[in-house]
């Protein structure tokens, strides 16, 4: 966890330095306001994992130079097997954006698909498995 | 159905408890043939699913350059019209830039190719995974309906600067259309970043510390984070641009009191960074590719991951370089930070150089890419230390100077270093290998047709040149080197009509690759080729940064991180072509010793 919070850390403190000279050099507002976004895209999640590291008392087994593959035994995680939810997501979303170049009425079938999609993710999380 | 993904506990070479749907067999009521392929989540088939789609589009985008070249044959030649020829060149740059590129690098090869890097079972959120496969898809399609609108497809170049690409100088659907594709594809961008960086940073196997990870996953963990600091602010400016074109606002336009130079502000904060999206992915490749086929660690494998760093991070420092002719710039800064690049850029390149220092070198297809992609960028990285100097850049900025620049640095790293992964690679995709002698003249072909394109186009710039226009006058040096530029694309189309021969041949007459044919280091090539449904049976002890090599030479000497050279097994004389046709029995402890 601390390489991992070191390397956004680094990312934050590397670009409020840079937009703090880019501003008093050139005074121009958009380059710098970028700049300061990308300094906190660094720090909020670098602060947070860096919280986690030290609050964690044994680094994990992937952090261990020496662990075995043993020591990461047990439950990963839970991985859908498949999902049609993703395609319909997609699918709506694509012709939800096409509404804006061809006309509103793509509107109705693309978010109804849409909304169908979210309502399937969702159950499918809920009951661990296809739906 | 949903997996429950439980890593074994059992050491190397004993096989984990996997039953059921995880061993790639199929439970009972899963769906199979096209309804399988778009319900599916895992990495492998979506990575697949990207690659061939980005190389339809690049074949695609090629045609239309081809095309392009063939109107440049002649100064004042006819063959397309200006509002057809405008067309070609922008859908040429965002198809080969927004929809190949980009997407071949960390949807394709980091999709597939990262999560087995880790050791890791699938990409940390599958069905995210999906959804941004099926944007990016909905986004190509979207581009390339731009054709069929009544006014044709966007005509203002791949950078659409304001006020060009407003409703005025550019009407139609077919902007429109352009500016939704980019709208799905940066959404699908940013899911994939979000995924690599999860999948980097959660589910990696134990022992494989950030220091131990392979560079190409380095790269790819410094590349989703410059896709998180890019895409954002593409996106939005697009949102932006519509908004301008037809909902009456006047962000980018002057007499609604907006500023113009705001939407390159905001593009080429997107778009430098996108430069170096399109290039790390393949440095790593790169970096892959040397140390096996020099049997040795790569040189400086910390100095490698903090040039890539340094690399990234300052990459996000200098958009406004592409800016310098606008004179609303700060030049001192932006120049300083450009010339800045060329040193960890420069590490990187020692380092590479460093790793094939007496080595063992073995000039297999993966190998002579990689040493394409070298020379190639180099040219490209040199003549961009040139133009990050401003007086230069206001000679020749907008000339084909600045053309022949950027398709050396992405031709060399897209193409070169691209399909260099493709065919290092390939055996593990499909457990197949390529022909090396068709993959040799494919590489040779492209070599020459790349330097006779690309090299002329830097004296048509200095000539004076301008780039995007269909037609020139007939100065006596423009129009020869013009022909000689169009011979060489004439060559990089024939070579890659040679790589479909290739494919078609490997796909009719099968080599099996077995798992491990290049007696390759890293942890993807200790699986089975292709992997099975989440990848890993069991795996090997992670105690240094190439583990299969470990596993597979444990009597060789253990090696730290300084690249000392140390020659074991090493495999001399090969001969390239019968290499594949062992299919050699690679998790054993033998490497693969050709007949």
């Amino acid at each position: 966890m601390r390489v991992e919070a070191l390397l956004l850390l680094g990312i934050g403190f590397f670009f409020g330095v840079v937009g703090l000279i880019y501003w008093f050099t050139s005074y121009e507002d958009a380059g710098f306001l970028m700049l300061m976004g990308t300094m906190l895209l660094g720090l909020v999640p670098g602060s947070y994992y860096f919280f986690w590291h030290r609050r964690m008392k044994d680094s994990r087994p992937e952090d261990r130079p020496t662990a075995s593959i043993e020591e990461g035994a047990g439950v990963v995680s839970s991985f859908p097997h498949s999902s049609i939810w993703p395609f319909l997501f997609g699918l709506g979303a694509f012709t939800t954006l096409l509404a804006f170049a061809f006309g509103v009425w793509l509107f109705l079938p693309g978010v109804v698909v849409i909304l169908a999609a979210v309502t399937g993710f969702t159950a499918e999380s809920r009951r661990g498995g296809q739906v | 159905m949903t997996d429950v993904i439980t890593l074994p506990g059992t050491g190397a070479g004993v096989e984990g408890p996997h039953e059921g749907p995880v061993g790639g067999h199929h439970a009972e009521g899963e769906p199979t043939g096209f309804l399988k392929w778009i319900t599916t989540t895992d990495h492998k088939v979506i990575g697949m699913s990207y690659m061939v789609t980005s190389i339809i589009m690049f074949y695609l985008a090629g045609i239309m350059a081809m095309i392009i070249r063939a109107q440049l044959v002649t100064p004042n030649n006819s063959l397309l019209s200006f509002h057809v020829y405008n067309e070609l060149f922008t859908m040429h740059g965002s198809l080969m830039l927004y929809l190949f590129a980009g997407p071949f690098a960390f949807g394709g090869l980091a999709n597939y190719i990262v999560p087995l890097q880790v050791g890791a079972p699938d990409m940390a959120f599958p069905r995210l995974n999906a959804l941004s496969y099926w944007l990016y898809l909905g986004g190509s399609i979207t581009m390339l309906m731009g054709f069929l609108t009544a006014g044709g497809a966007a005509d203002f170049g791949w950078v659409a600067y304001a006020p060009l690409s407003n409703a005025v100088n550019s009407p139609g659907a077919g902007p429109d259309v352009w500016i939704l594709s980019l709208v799905l594809t940066g959404f699908s961008a940013i899911f994939t970043g979000v995924n690599l960086i999860a999948t980097i940073f959660y589910l990696r196997a134990p022992g494989m510390t950030m220091f131990r990870m392979p560079i190409f996953t380095w790269n790819m963990l410094v590349t989703g984070i410059l896709i998180l600091i890019a895409f954002p602010v593409l996106t939005a400016a697009l949102v932006m641009l519509f908004c301008d074109r037809h909902f009456g606002t006047h962000i980018f336009s002057v007499q609604g009191g907006g500023v113009p130079v705001l939407w390159q502000h905001l593009f080429w904060f997107f778009g430098h960074p996108e430069v170096y999206i399109l290039a790390l992915p393949y440095f790593g490749i790169v970096t892959e590719v040397l140390p096996v086929f020099s049997r040795k660690p790569v040189f400086g494998y910390k100095g490698m991951v903090f040039a890539t760093m340094a690399i990234a991070a300052l990459s996000t420092g200098v958009w406004a370089h592409h800016m310098f002719t606008t004179g609303v710039v700060l030049l001192p800064f932006f120049s300083l930070l450009s010339l800045l690049i060329a040193v960890p850029t420069g590490i990187k390149f020692f380092n590479w150089i460093g790793t094939m220092w007496r080595g063992h070198l073995w000039f297999s297809t993966p190998m002579l890419f990689c040493i394409g992609f070298l020379l190639a960028f180099l040219m490209g990285g040199i003549t961009g230390i040139f133009l990050a100097a401003p007086p230069i850049d206001f000679a020749v900025h907008d000339t084909y100077f600045v053309v022949a620049h950027f398709h050396q640095v992405l031709f060399g790293s897209a193409v070169f270093a691209g399909f260099a992964g493709f065919y290092y690679w390939y055996p593990k995709f499909t457990g197949r290998m390529m022909r090396e002698g068709l993959g040799k003249a494919h590489f040779w072909l492209l070599f020459v047709g790349f330097w006779l394109t690309f090299t002329p186009q830097y004296y048509i710039g200095m000539e004076g040149m301008p780039r995007r226009v269909a037609v020139y006058p007939t100065h006596p040096g423009l129009e020869v080197w013009n022909q000689l530029s169009t011979a060489g694309s004439v060559l990089i189309a024939v070579s890659f009509a040679i790589m479909l021969v290739n494919l078609w041949v490997s796909w009719r007459k099968p080599i099996v690759a077995g798992d491990n044919p290049w007696d390759a280091h890293t942890l993807e090539w200790f699986t089975t080729s292709p992997p099975p449904h989440h990848n890993y049976t069991h795996l090997p002890p992670i105690r240094s940064e190439r583990p299969t090599w470990d596993y597979n030479h444990p009597d060789a000497p253990s090696i730290g991180h300084g690249g000392r050279v140390h020659e074991h097994h090493l495999l001399n004389g090969h001969d390239g072509d019968r290499v594949g046709a062992t299919s050699a029995p690679t998790n054993g402890h033998e490497s693969v010793e050709p007949k």
